[in-house]
């Protein structure tokens, strides 16, 4: 603040001279304004009423208007102005709806001259017409704006805003007749002075009271209005309906708005709580202020340019009691500090990033990422000598697309929409969703499916073909996605199957699964070895036709990591818990109770115990006669599912976890549940799959999820006769006592879905309407329209 | 009536003014039958509040949509005679304790319990007793204040201050909920905290000055509702409703007296607003009016013997609503005159420095959004709500009465507007009616059936609703422009 910089500027003649400098006042401020020759400032508050000369180093008091014994309310100044023709004339608003003039040609020490005490209420505003030696308007709280002429004693005409509480009123600086004014409830409202009966044009401008208003100095239509909802919009009223030009979105109540002189997209405002700075805006960059000054330490009541044709003096006064001139030149610069950096992450995997030209080249020498195609695009803003900050404008946009064909989300479309999620036993279930996702190229996802089947469901429903291909195809032709699942990335639950497998040094993936489950019960039980074999060996000979291509594309495999990836015996984290868990009888029981299991699969379930032997045709009976309690799964499942989600397929994950339902629901806690599933949903809507959606909502148990659907569920009607809305019931109007729809083929009420025809707005029930239309391509109602049902 | 499991006899649940007391103590035989009263309010008869809840679905539609316990309360009910207010009420006491805010729910309820029981409200406390348990709180909180986290002990000072001397809050205060350490508030948080106690001491204002009934519901045994304490001396209630009071029809005198009444009234305000231009008083005399009035409020009550209690009697009342204690630290703390506190050169608070519609929803907002709409909505409405009817009279303009009761209001807790000439209230306000005021914003837990009945006598009860409405409201904007004037203060 103390930084001297004198600024000089040429105004036909005159030079404004001055520093960034600071007075403190006896007490708060409540409204400042400027006198024509701009060398003097006048400060109006509750207990001040002062003219200041500015000098060039500092404000010096001039004159203390406030005299008297007792000051009485009349001096308590909401607002102050100074005549722009007359440098003797100033207006002030009083707190209890007085309007008082001063006349400083006075030669006694009081300079009162005329006090109006016409309005009921505190005046918020008073207003000189800039060309008119002795018009004043004024604007109150009791919902009045009156004229006066200052030789008359009474007001010359009143303007009434139907008792709505007038907070500013601003004379139009081009046409002679014309006043603006703005009210508590939102509107603003033109007049002609001529014409006090109705306003000429009124429309809300803003969401609450608009406090302020400013005509723009050089366009003729364009009005600054600023609200309590913390909006600054600039309206064009040339036209026939008044149009929001510019809209600034600030951080606090606006109390102020001045346009700055000689930039025509300039504007200053204040605010009226919280905020104490004060910003200029260039309208047409309503997201950082162009300028920012800090000096005041509350609120800032008061702004004005000093002069009306120089852009570089704004003068306030603040609650703080201080009275400030800023100097543009000194105003701090929010655009400066900020990094404009913007990332955005596309639907389908693409990237765009930009970020100021400057830091970009910096990088520009770094290796593009190989795999990645990088379109740079640099866009640059023309330059306007006009803007301060036009070098700043520039940046550069990076765009990151997904290779094509490796990236699409197809499959994820795909997969939502016809994955079964319900309805339907376990295992066909698990089929069905193994199937899809074999179609779709997903073998890894696949090979998931066929072995939760094979571990939740009985045996003999698996066909053993089935199974063997899908799981033969599964590791041999997956894509370079899927190859990084299987090699790099897999979680210990699933992963460690495929590591244990190349430990072994075989690349037999295809047996690869199951020979790592059934090593696994040969290892914890110690009772069956041919546990292991029978199954391995099975499948091994019926395989025998992919070997080849498996062999084949195995190269495709050999990522330079692969021998790493020997697995070690640890790997297997559920070994300990094993020793603890129940016997199988009880989980038979426990599996009979769940509510999801179909009737013969729990027939055949407690059927397995008996049949001990080791059949060939399913691994998974062998599990079962192994004697494995579920929770041994039921803890690999849930890694399984944490590596899905990890890996970002939260479908998947989402998918088993309402597939199986109650049998791992326990074993993931609710809030990763959850996050899955708003993740899932997310994605679903962002794909506009909102039919999955719901139904994924629907399935949900969790309390957080299923409430999504239950939210904003009301539907508003309005009644097709009084065109009210209704309020109570949707087919009753309350006002007109009608009922609102009625089907044309019954006659009877609809409460329900109303179906109609777009042509000649009759229909009714939808099953109504689309029998009627399968016999018939008229309308039902007889008004000979054929209407038309898609 | 009696829920508190255990029943002395049914008229101890009824306070007993002095009278009866005296009169008790004189013939021990004299057996005071419970009192007839029936519906929502005992000064209201239950026909008037039924017959326009019949009509009105609405209500209905409201209660469904915005009731908290999901049923039609007396509150509910005897605000139905205003149905656009009940509205905007609603609606904006369902965000205050349901919909997204910075306190968990149980911590809402338990908040109103604390503000009700600045008054000994008993009504608000067993309501918000069932939700508070509802809404998953721990009951063993509903022991007492001593069982509470500290983090709502702490609330207790500007509870306490708040509730009766609102001018006392200073950003000291509010610097020490914030900056405590481990039980500090943020600043959301305390928003959300003071709209809820300045609402419940506001609703127990409305509560006790429109007599609301306690809910007659099932007995719901949770051990923690209190004994509802029906506040009104028996003598007050027996001669219900139907029964005509016998100090007002006593005499021929009394009708014609009163039919005076009102047209005098309208004949002072007819003048006032002829006369509002022709004559203007010095500024030094309407600075006297306003401490005038500030004064006068001040003997107000305490002049008024027959319906003030003696210090020993409101003892006597302390044992009888101890269960309410528990709420309550420093229970001896209660409203003490603005005017008297002159002395000490606390300033008046200028009503245009610090208005709501400038500075206080703007903070309210901002720490709590969208709730700073709902209560400007609730102001306004209630500010202008008006039927154009005065009694038997239609087409009058009563913006002048409605604005002498909310600066009235005001006044009392030392907020003063400019452009208001306190003349005016001397004026429209009789003296019964300042009683009523004073006693009903102050100390409204002394209100008494009698002190309804006296003031404004021809008019309805639908009209005397709408008074109490309005001074519900203005409490509650005087006790939060005082409380966010704090943390507007704390902030800079």
């Amino acid at each position: 603040m103390e930084k001297m910089s004198r600024v000089t500027t040429a105004l036909g003649g005159s030079t404004l001279t001055g520093r960034t400098m600071h007075c403190h006042l006896d007490a708060p401020a409540n409204a400042i304004s400027v006198c024509r020759d701009a060398a003097q400032v006048v400060v109006a508050g509750r207990s001040i009423f002062k003219i200041y000369s500015i000098e060039e180093e500092q404000f010096v008091e001039k004159l203390n208007l406030r005299v008297g014994r007792k000051p009485s309310l009349n001096l308590s100044c909401a607002d102050v102005v100074w005549h722009q023709m007359d440098e003797n004339l100033l207006a002030t608003a009083a707190t209890n709806g007085v309007v008082v003039t001063w006349n400083l040609g006075r030669p006694s020490r009081n300079k009162q001259d005329q006090l109006f005490t016409e309005h009921k209420r505190t005046v918020n505003k008073v207003c000189f017409h800039p060309t008119e030696a002795h018009v004043l308007l004024s604007g109150s709280q009791d919902g009045f704006m009156k004229c006066f002429d200052l030789r008359r004693k009474d007001s010359v005409s009143t303007f009434s805003g139907q008792s709505e509480s007038v907070r500013d009123v601003q004379f139009s600086i081009r046409d002679y007749f014309t006043f603006a004014s703005t009210f508590e409830n939102g509107n603003v409202q033109l007049w002609d002075i001529r014409r006090p009966d109705r306003c000429e044009r009124m429309f809300t401008a803003h969401n609450g009271p608009v406090f302020c208003c400013d005509w723009h100095p050089e366009d003729r239509g364009w009005l600054a209005t600023g609200g309590r909802d913390k909006m600054v919009k600039v309206w064009d009223m040339t036209t026939h309906r008044a149009k929001e030009m510019h809209c600034v979105q600030t951080i606090a109540s606006v109390a102020r708005v001045k346009w700055r002189p000689e930039c025509r997209h300039h504007l200053a405002t204040c605010s009226m709580m919280v905020d104490h700075n004060i910003y200029v805006w260039d309208v047409r960059r309503p997201f950082v202020p162009a300028a920012m000054f800090e000096e005041h330490r509350d609120v800032t009541t008061g702004i004005a340019w000093r002069h009306p044709h120089d852009p570089s003096f704004l003068l306030s006064g603040s609650k703080d009691s201080s009275l400030c001139q800023h100097l543009f030149r000194d105003a701090s610069q929010p655009v400066e500090r900020a990094n404009p950096e913007g990332l955005c992450y596309g639907l389908f995997g693409d990237l765009a990033f930009a970020a100021k030209e400057s830091l970009v080249a910096a990088e520009s020498g770094r290796k593009p990422y190989p795999g990645d195609r990088r379109h740079p695009m640099f866009f640059k803003r023309k330059l306007d000598p006009a803007e301060p900050f036009a070098g700043l404008a520039s940046s550069a946009l990076s765009v990151f697309e997904m290779e094509p064909g490796g990236g699409g989300m197809g499959w994820f479309v795909d997969t939502a929409e016809r994955y079964a999620l319900t309805g339907r036993p376990l295992a066909e279930l698990c089929d069905h969703n193994a199937k899809v996702a074999r179609e779709l190229g997903r073998n890894q996802v696949a090979q998931t499916w066929t072995m939760l089947r094979i571990i939740y469901c009985s045996p003999g429903l698996v066909p053993s073909a089935n199974l063997n291909h899908s799981v033969g195809k599964g590791s041999s032709c997956g894509l370079p996605l899927m190859n990084s699942f299987n090699l790099k990335d897999m979680a210990p639950g699933l992963g460690s199957e495929t590591r244990l497998d190349r430990g072994k040094g075989d690349a037999r993936s295809d047996t690869a699964l199951l020979d790592s489950s059934a090593t696994l019960i040969t290892n914890e039980d110690n009772e069956e070895t041919e546990g292991s074999d029978v199954p391995t060996d099975y499948l091994l000979g019926d395989a025998e036709g992919e070997e080849d291509e498996l062999y084949l594309l195995d190269p495709e495999h050999a990522h330079p990591e692969e021998p790493e990836y020997v697995l070690p015996q640890e790997a297997f984290p559920l070994r300990h818990e094993i020793v603890d868990t129940p016997p199988g009888p009880e989980h038979l029981q426990d599996k009979a109770d769940s509510p999801h299991v179909s009737g013969s699969e729990a027939d055949a379930t407690s059927l397995a115990p008996m049949d001990s032997s080791f059949s060939l045709l399913s691994v998974s009976h062998a599990l079962y006669d192994s004697r494995l309690p579920p929770d041994f799964f039921s803890v690999l499942v849930r890694d399984m599912l944490r590596f899905y989600a990890e890996q970002g397929d939260v479908q998947m994950a989402v998918s088993v976890l309402i597939v199986l339902g109650e049998r791992v629901r326990k074993d993931i806690d609710e809030q990763t549940q959850e996050h899955w599933y708003t993740s899932y949903i997310d994605l679903l809507q962002r794909f506009r799959l909102w039919n999955v959606s719901n139904e994924v909502v629907k399935l949900s148990t969790s309390r957080a999820i299923s409430c999504l659907n239950q939210a904003s569920t009301t539907l508003h009607v309005n009644c097709s006769h009084c065109k009210r809305p209704m309020s109570s019931r949707g087919w009753v109007c309350d006002r007109c006592h009608r009922c609102a729809s009625m089907c044309a083929v019954c006659h009877h009420v609809v409460k329900g879905l109303f179906v109609w025809c777009q042509g000649c707005s009759h229909g009714g029930h939808l099953q109504h309407i689309m029998k009627w239309l399968e016999g018939s391509s008229h309308c039902p109602a007889g008004c000979g329209h054929l209407c038309e049902y898609s | 009536m009696n829920r508190g499991g255990s029943s002395p006899s049914a008229a101890a649940n009824y306070l007993l003014c002095t009278n009866c007391r005296k009169v008790l103590r004189k013939d021990k035989r004299i057996r005071v039958s419970q009192p007839l009263t029936r519906g929502p309010s005992a000064f209201i008869p239950e026909k008037e509040v039924v017959q326009a809840n019949t009509v009105d679905e609405r209500t209905n539609f409201l209660v469904e949509e915005y009731s908290t316990s999901g049923r039609l309360d007396n509150i509910t009910q005897v605000m139905s005679l205003h149905t656009q207010y009940l509205e905007s009420f609603l609606r904006s006491q369902f965000y205050m304790l349901r919909m997204d805010g910075p306190l968990p729910l149980p911590y809402r309820h338990y908040i109103a319990i604390m503000a009700a029981a600045r008054h000994r409200c008993s009504y608000l406390i067993n309501m918000h007793v069932d939700e508070f348990l509802k809404t998953g709180g721990i009951p063993e909180w509903l022991n007492g204040l001593e069982y509470v986290p500290q983090r709502l002990k702490n609330l207790n000072e500007i509870n306490k201050l708040l509730a009766h001397r609102p001018w006392l809050i200073t950003k000291e205060h509010i610097q020490k909920l914030v900056k405590t350490g481990e039980n500090n508030w943020s600043l959301p948080e305390l928003v959300h905290a003071v709209v809820l106690l300045t609402h419940y001491h506001a609703l127990a204002s409305f509560v006790f000055g429109s007599g609301i009934n306690p809910e007659r519901d099932p007995e719901i045994s949770n051990g923690f509702r209190l004994i509802s304490v029906n506040n009104f001396c028996v003598c007050d209630l027996a001669n219900d409703n139907s029964i005509e009071n016998a100090s007002l029809t006593g005499s021929n005198y009394g009708i014609v007296d009163s039919l005076s009444e009102l047209e005098a009234l309208m004949e002072r305000m007819k003048r006032l607003q002829e006369e509002r231009d022709d004559e203007e008083a010095s500024q030094e005399e309407m600075t006297t009016r306003f401490e005038k009035e500030k004064k006068e409020s001040l003997f107000v009550v305490s002049g008024d013997t027959f319906h003030s209690f003696p210090h020993s009697d409101f003892e006597d009342d302390m044992i009888v609503t101890s269960d309410v204690s528990r709420y309550i630290e420093d229970p001896g703390f209660g409203y003490e005159d603005f005017a008297r506190r002159g002395e000490e050169h606390l300033p008046t608070f200028r009503a245009q420095d610090y208005t709501w519609e400038n500075h206080g929803f703007s903070l309210v907002n901002r720490l709590y959004s969208d709730i700073g709409h709902l209560l400007d909505e609730k102001f306004r409405m209630v500010y202008n709500l008006t039927y154009n009817t005065m009694a038997t009279h239609e087409d009058v303009d009563t913006t002048m009465l409605r604005r002498a009761l909310f600066n009235y209001v005001h006044c009392m807790f030392g907020i003063r507007y400019d452009d208001y000439d306190y003349g005016e209230v001397n004026q429209l306000l009789e003296r019964s009616l300042k009683v009523y005021i004073k006693t009903v914003t102050c100390y409204p837990e002394r209100t008494t059936k009698r002190m309804y009945d006296s003031y404004w006598r021809q008019f309805k009860h639908s009209e005397k609703v709408h008074v109490n409405l309005l001074l519900m409201e203005a409490r509650m904007q005087a006790e939060l422009l005082y409380a966010l004037r704090a943390i507007t203060r704390h902030l800079t």
